[in-house]
């Protein structure tokens, strides 16, 4: 498969995604003697484009790795951050691409990605559990890490209301409760 | 197979949460028809310690790194090299040369220690003892160096964002020399010993068998990648540290029998040859490292600031013994303690493998099986057998699970 260049990935969102494509970005650095440069590609899509965004990747990779999704509590919205990898298996060339989707909290749905990548159901069922995202179509939809015992409705992850509740918080000697 | 298409009586055997497989607690059910597993169902959770709650609402940055150092007891490197390179990603802070060597080379000493404890815990799941007593005899050695070097035999506390805490100085270097120089004269013993010993070949060949499909499908990394002929490796493929500057080349199984096949067996050459790649990568680290500063802000009071006035996002990747360990980081102005952190250690992806590897094959191979993904969880002592037909449960122990292992070795046709 052809490789592209950082440029040309992000570009090759916005032809393929058209509207959907929020934005993107490079972020390169020198590392150690030698001046390599590490880089990571940060790539946003609407919700609406986020599985058409996905399978684009699948295009540029067979069988892209997805490292992790990581999940903020931005106030009014929920960021979710799906960071792949690209290009791996080569020397230096491998690219670490997160693909940013926000999600508002009155509708916190994202489809699921299980039937491109299986391997994504553990992280699915963490985010589901973690931050209160509903993952649609997921098979599993078992918690991952909480205990049965957690109340429903709580999401650890979550900093407003829904957050863990105070009674299960442990504060420190010498220390003031949030 | 699912459960109701078999015809049979199934057992389901629940091992862990605390199992001698398992270095740290988790639950495996197995589903088996006679002595053959059909289905396997993962249950995790019961060590999760909520360390990224912490880090986003109790700790600052830098007292994160601890935290993070703590997540595993065995890959206490990894994770805070992965955590600096994410906020140093985040802020924009660039470390030092030296500092990159240094960290290298501590990283790599990880891994020799790591590997040789692997190797000493698998031969003792097979029941092969002498193998486990030679193995951590040898590792004793890498335990001294790393102490020498870092001060400390586990939480070693070398990593500082923007560099490291201490510096390796030219006169430690024949200290370190004389150590690899150790390895490097017994590798040629360990390899006879693990790869030629019949009844190693016996209890690994065509056990636990991960397809390179499968492999991919269920983003395995590390070793059990490597061994099912994926080259991943983030040493090789992102630079970071002093990989950067060196040729790292993944290693992969056909190096040594020229096929893939994905088992057991293969796990333990790819990670026989890491070891021999360690102690290549630190002594090219000790002929290349440049002088200069380790730190890139001494004064942890400045440091701090500049965090807390900070935003940004990044992420670190670093090549555990186990697999790629990221972390992703996510720092907002005015804010004292991380907005986001997400932490990804290897085992997390490896361990979806799990139920593929362990499909078909029989229980007594359930240890070694499970112990050669090298999985970074922990140890335990009881198994519950439930007959499905009867509902009866009766509590098979460590001693016992280990006793039928022990006793396929036994049988085995010699």
């Amino acid at each position: 498969m052809e490789r592209l260049t950082p440029q040309a990935i992000i570009d090759s969102f916005g032809k393929e995604l058209g509207d959907g494509f929020v934005g993107g970005s490079v972020y390169e650095c020198e590392v150690a003697v030698k001046k390599n440069k590490f880089r990571s590609l940060w790539v946003e899509v609407k919700k609406s484009a986020f599985r058409d965004a996905v399978e684009h990747i699948c295009h540029l990779q067979e069988y892209p790795h997805l490292a992790i999704i990581s999940s903020s509590d931005l106030g009014a919205e929920v960021e979710l951050i799906y960071h792949f990898t690209i290009y791996y298996g080569r020397h230096l060339e491998e690219l670490s691409l997160g693909l940013r989707v926000k999600l508002p909290k009155s509708d916190l749905k994202i489809p699921t990605i299980t039937d491109f990548i299986p391997g994504a159901l553990f992280t699915e069922r963490e985010t589901q559990e973690m931050m209160g995202v509903e993952v649609v179509g997921i098979p599993d939809k078992r918690r991952l890490f909480l205990p049965e015992d957690f109340p429903e409705g709580a999401y650890p992850w979550r900093k407003d209301e829904k957050g863990p509740p105070n009674d299960m918080l442990r504060v420190l000697p010498g220390r003031e409760p949030k | 197979m699912t459960l109701e298409e078999t015809k049979k009586a199934t057992y389901t055997i629940p091992v862990g949460p605390i199992h001698p497989a398992l270095k740290e607690p988790i639950r495996l059910a197995l589903s088996v028809d006679g002595e053959e597993i059909v289905d396997v169902d993962i249950f995790a959770g019961q060590v999760h310690r909520g360390i990224e709650w912490l880090g986003m609402n109790r700790n600052n940055p830098i007292q994160s790194i601890y935290l993070a150092e703590r997540i595993c007891g065995i890959c206490n490197i990894c994770h805070p090299f992965s955590f600096v390179m994410a906020v140093e990603h985040a802020t924009g802070i660039t470390p030092p040369a030296r500092a990159e060597y240094i960290r290298t080379i501590i990283a790599e000493m990880e891994r020799i220690h790591s590997h040789l404890l692997w190797a000493g815990v698998a031969a003792h799941e097979i029941g092969f003892d002498t193998v486990f007593y030679l193995a951590w005899r040898v590792r004793e050695e890498i335990m001294d160096l790393i102490e020498y070097v870092t001060g400390n035999r586990v939480t070693k506390a070398m990593f500082q964002i923007g560099g490291v805490r201490r510096d390796i100085t030219e006169e430690q270097f024949p200290r370190i020399r004389q150590s690899l120089d150790y390895y490097k004269s017994l590798f040629g013993q360990l390899k006879r010993v693990f790869l030629d010993d019949r009844t190693i070949r016996m209890r690994t060949k065509n056990v636990g068998i991960l397809k390179r499909e499968d492999a991919l499908k269920l983003l395995t990394v590390g070793p059990t990648a490597r061994a099912s002929g994926v080259p991943k490796d983030v040493r090789q493929d992102q630079p970071y540290g002093a990989y950067a500057d060196l040729d790292i080349k993944a290693m992969t199984p056909d190096m040594v029998t020229g096929t893939i096949v994905g088992d057991v067996y293969d796990r333990i050459i790819v990670r026989l040859l890491e070891v021999k790649q360690a102690i290549e990568i630190i002594e090219q680290c000790l002929e290349k490292m440049p002088p200069g500063p380790i730190l890139a802000q001494p004064k942890i009071a400045l440091l701090l600031k500049t965090l807390t006035q900070a935003e940004g996002e990044g992420i670190g990747r670093a090549e555990a013994p186990r697999g790629e360990v990221i972390h992703y980081v996510r720092l907002e102005a005015g804010q004292s303690t991380l907005a986001t952190w997400k932490v990804r250690a290897p085992t997390y992806v490896n361990l979806m493998a799990v139920p593929t590897i362990l499909k078909g094959m029989q229980i007594a191979d359930v240890p070694i099986t499970f112990a050669s993904i090298d999985p970074c969880m922990s140890c335990t002592n009881r198994t519950v057998v439930t007959d499905r037909a009867t509902g009866r449960k009766s509590v098979v122990d460590c001693e016992e699970l280990h006793r039928l292992s022990v006793e396929k070795t036994k049988e085995l046709p010699r």
